[in-house]
């Protein structure tokens, strides 16, 4: 049996994503947010988790995916470098223990800024688990205001 | 292993208050130098440090403590006179143990060197004055016996009655003839107190208080949420248990407040000793006085305002003062006075730093100001004495002199002022010619909790602190009219001046939501101007609604958030949600009220019809031996310092520099540029300019520092050596542009080298 790793997964669109749990702070569901403005698109707001200023960060922005967005996305809240984010994704899925050998590279076919942000790919039974690339997620312009 | 950590934590600890005292004591030691009460206090702390570091078998300190321990027992003794030659070595030795402390608590051991060159020179001190035979072989059986480690433990537990005995002994032969009366009350009057101070304070890790502190906000927070609903439930045990809750709750905060304040006086400590250093280099004379020390304020401003202080008292000292003979021919006393006052008024604390030096002569100071172009002529033959003295702490007014002098800074008054307004604070200056100059500056208590109005845009909300609010006036709609537009740009006369507007909508990007074409046109609400200070200039923030003012807890915004200049941070408002506080300065800027940097300057440039801000620089300027300048970005400089020649060492062939705990390698600029070599050293004293390469510093070594300027630099083609990046115009002459990186490099190719691997 070899290594495994915990990841706790979501779904944006139709990509299936997961961050390894140790990252993970918690799970909540929609909150209320503050605009910020003046900022990127991919900067949804700023939460207040019980007293802590969150910044809420749209990964559907991110992606780059425009299909229909759900009403209430949930929040995976992240600790990052010394920082807590929270990603806003479409569902939460399961906590799924993968084997480390069920691991392969990104394929380089990958197009968009999906390439970028992805670590590597799981192979699973049902479905290809895509490595989310924290710090890439999070290395973007805010100040850009693209939505003037 | 880990109790001994904790006694060798403890005793890290009480070695820095100690040398805090030690610095202090040494300065009045020499202003007084027939003190034996301070004599005492200074031989007890290093005779404290010099037994716990025999028990920690620190031996290095100990070697070092040991003979400062005897050169202070003959001071103590009258056996030897106070001169400053000897005040110099002790300083020095209170230098070297914190040096070696700072290392055992960074590295866990004492560093490499031995100091046996200071070791030297407090023995030869000591060795100096023969004339008492009894004493000498006494202190040299002393000497002995403590140098074996394995007599020090037998030393510790001696030490309390050993210090007392010498302690008396000294001041049998200080004073005159009168044995015991003087000597007795010292001992109890050192010890006694000291052990109650010890059962009613206990030492608090500052995590935990900030831990506390921010409980304490989340509780304000929870109150003004409570105070909000019981005002609209209307039952009368829910409003007196809230304002119960209130009353406790803002008991607590201040309670809680008052734990992370510090008396002022912690950070003044240390300035006797740089007043003193300072005016010796500079051969004048100069005492300083305090008034205020127990002036109590948050920790976390105290760490804040010691560079500025440090700055304005050297400057003060170098500026300020006059050299001895010139203050005689003033009808002055010889000796300079600084005086540091520190005060509560009005919510904020005032700290004065006043000299009774030469002042500042405005006209003097407009003339710079002018000629450097940070006022027009027009503006400033319109100002008053005061505001031309201010303008020294416009940025970009520093002078030669200022940099030269006062190694390690040089930026100027301005350094001051934005290190100030930084915390929330403000800085006056007031000068008369010939009397001397006051520093005023003025600092909020706090930063964790501030006063902010609230107002909305767009339905958010948002926080405007009060320190920058000067007031708030309401225009009815049938007063719309009131709003003119100069070219599109929209003012108000408010009482004669005219301000101009802003509108927050639009500066957040939400121009479409409701601000109107024209500011005259579709006005049909009443208008709400926020009228606020932004560096020195007022400007109106029309906003859509004024709600409150509230007291907010500020919290920082994430690293993504940092870059947008309007914001400073964030809030959680009462009902939960959170509410970005605003930038006032920020906002003037990208508002385009107030110019980047300096408004004046802006002007300047384009009125000589040079535009684009793009190629903007702070540069420092540096002379090379044979005359040429050159110019290298001032984000590269960590500090200025000069060195005397005797302290540069060879390692490897290379010279080094001991430097702050770390052995600096030095790189003569004329010598990577391939122009002379050495520097000449008129005075022994060589000028480096410390850059950071590779995580290390470096030295680089010039004949001589000019000056620091921001100016335009367009960098010209046409560079003749790898290490410059071409020549650039700078004040009407041509200076080369240095890469920092590649002028190491050519010297020591090894220390960039390791970057590139890293």
């Amino acid at each position: 049996m070899s290594d495994t790793r915990q990841f706790c997964t979501f779904h944006l669109g139709s990509l299936f994503l997961g961050v390894e749990v140790c990252h993970v702070q918690e799970v909540l569901r929609y909150q209320e947010m503050t605009d910020v403005p003046l900022t990127s698109s991919i900067i949804s707001g700023l939460i207040n988790l019980r007293g802590q200023i969150v910044t809420a960060i749209d990964l559907r922005e991110r992606f780059g995916l425009d299909d229909d967005a759900p009403e209430a996305p949930m929040n995976v809240v992240i600790r990052a470098e010394e920082e807590v984010v929270s990603f806003q994704v479409d569902a939460i899925g399961d906590v799924l223990t993968v084997p480390e050998d069920a691991y392969e590279p990104p394929p380089p076919t990958l197009a968009g800024p999906t390439k970028e942000l992805i670590r590597g790919v799981y192979k699973l039974e049902s479905a290809l688990l895509l490595c989310l690339d924290i710090d890439a997620a999070l290395n973007f312009d805010a100040t850009n205001t693209c939505s003037e | 292993m880990d109790e001994m950590d904790d006694i060798l934590r403890e005793f890290i600890v009480e070695t820095y208050e100690g040398l805090d005292h030690l610095d202090r004591d040494l300065v009045t030691l020499e202003q007084d130098p027939s003190s034996s009460e301070v004599l005492g206090r200074i031989f007890r702390t290093i005779h404290t440090i010099k037994g716990s570091s025999g028990f920690l078998s620190l031996e290095r300190l100990e070697s070092v403590t040991h003979v400062g321990e005897n050169l202070l027992s003959l001071l103590r003794d009258q056996r030897l006179d106070l001169r400053p030659e000897i005040t110099s070595a002790l300083l020095q030795m209170a230098d070297v143990v914190r040096e070696i402390i700072d290392n055992v608590e960074r590295e866990g051991n004492e560093g490499a060197d031995d100091y046996a060159e200071l070791v030297q020179t407090l023995g030869r001190l000591a060795d100096l004055e023969p004339s008492d035979s009894s004493c000498e072989s006494e202190q040299g059986l002393d000497g002995t016996a403590e140098s074996s480690p394995v007599d020090v433990p037998i030393e510790q537990s001696q030490t309390p009655d050993w210090g007392d005995a010498l302690a008396s002994d000294g001041s049998t032969s200080a004073s005159e003839p009168e044995p015991q009366s003087p000597a007795e009350p010292r001992p109890t009057g050192g010890d006694s107190p000291r052990a109650s101070v010890a059962e009613s304070t206990i030492r608090v890790d500052v995590g935990l208080l900030d831990t506390l502190m921010n409980l304490v906000g989340e509780l304000v927070l929870a109150r003004n949420q409570i105070l909000q609903h019981s005002a609209t439930y209307g039952d009368s045990g829910v409003a007196n248990a809230s304002q119960r809750l209130n009353l406790v709750t803002t008991e607590l905060q201040e309670g809680v407040m008052k734990t992370r304040m510090q008396p002022i006086g912690n950070v003044w400590g240390k300035f006797p000793r740089v007043v003193r250093d300072l005016a010796l280099s500079c051969g004048k004379s100069v005492r300083i006085e305090m008034e205020g020390r127990d002036t109590e304020l948050d920790k976390t401003i105290i760490e804040s305002i010691k560079d500025p202080l440090t700055h304005a008292i050297r400057n003060s000292v170098d500026h300020g003062i006059e050299a001895p003979e010139d203050r005689v021919a003033a009808g002055k006393p010889e000796q300079g006075r600084i005086l540091l006052r520190a005060f509560h008024e009005g919510g904020q604390v005032n700290i004065e730093v006043s000299d009774d030096g030469k002042g500042i002569c405005p006209k003097k100071v407009l003339q710079t100001a002018v000629a450097k172009g940070l006022v027009t002529s027009e503006r400033g033959a319109r100002m008053s004495d005061k505001e031309m003295v201010n303008l020294i702490t416009t940025p970009g007014f520093s002078t030669a002199d200022t940099i030269t002098n006062v190694s390690g800074r040089g930026v100027g008054m301005d350094v001051v002022r934005t290190n100030i307004e930084k915390i929330g604070g403000g800085v006056d200056i007031q000068s008369v010619p010939g009397e001397g100059t006051t520093l005023k500056i003025k600092i909020p208590l706090t930063l964790a909790i501030i006063p902010a109005l609230i107002v909305t845009s767009g339905g958010d909300r948002f926080a405007i602190p009060q320190v920058n609010l000067l007031e708030l006036v309401r225009l009815e709609s049938e007063q719309a009219g009131k709003l003119e537009m100069i070219q599109g740009a929209p003012v108000y006369r408010l009482r004669g001046t005219l301000l101009p507007l802003a509108f927050l909508n639009r500066e957040l990007g939400r121009e479409s939501d409701c601000v109107p074409e024209s500011a005259t046109a579709a006005l049909s609400t009443a208008t709400n101007i926020v009228v606020l200070q932004a560096d020195d200039q007022q400007f109106g923030l029309v906003v859509e609604e004024v709600l409150d003012t509230e007291e907010i807890v500020v919290k920082p915004l994430g690293k993504q958030l940092k870059g947008v200049p309007s914001f400073a941070g964030a809030a959680i408002m009462g009902d939960g949600r959170v509410a970005l506080i605003l930038d006032v300065l920020g906002l003037a800027q990208t508002a385009e009220i107030v110019g980047p940097g300096s408004k004046s300057r802006t002007t300047h440039l384009s009125e000589n019809g040079e535009s684009s801000g793009d190629s903007f620089e702070t540069l420092l300027l540096v002379a090379n031996r044979d005359g040429t300048r050159a110019a290298l970005p001032l984000s590269a400089v960590n500090r200025l310092e000069e060195f005397p020649r005797d302290r540069i060492e060879r390692s490897g062939g290379d010279e080094v520099v001991q430097y702050r705990g770390e052995i600096m390698p030095l790189v003569s600029l004329s010598e990577a540029l391939g122009r002379a070599a050495a520097e000449s050293d008129q005075n022994g004293r060589v000028k480096v300019v410390v850059v950071r390469v590779a995580g290390r510093q470096v030295g680089i070594v010039v004949e001589n520092i000019l000056d620091i300027i921001d100016d335009e630099c367009v960098v010209a083609d046409g560079s003749t050596h790898p290490g410059i990046k071409g020549p650039v115009s700078v004040q009407g002459k041509v200076a080369d542009l240095l890469d920092v990186n590649r002028i190491v490099a050519s010297v020591r190719s090894d220390l960039v080298a390791q970057e590139m691997s890293r």
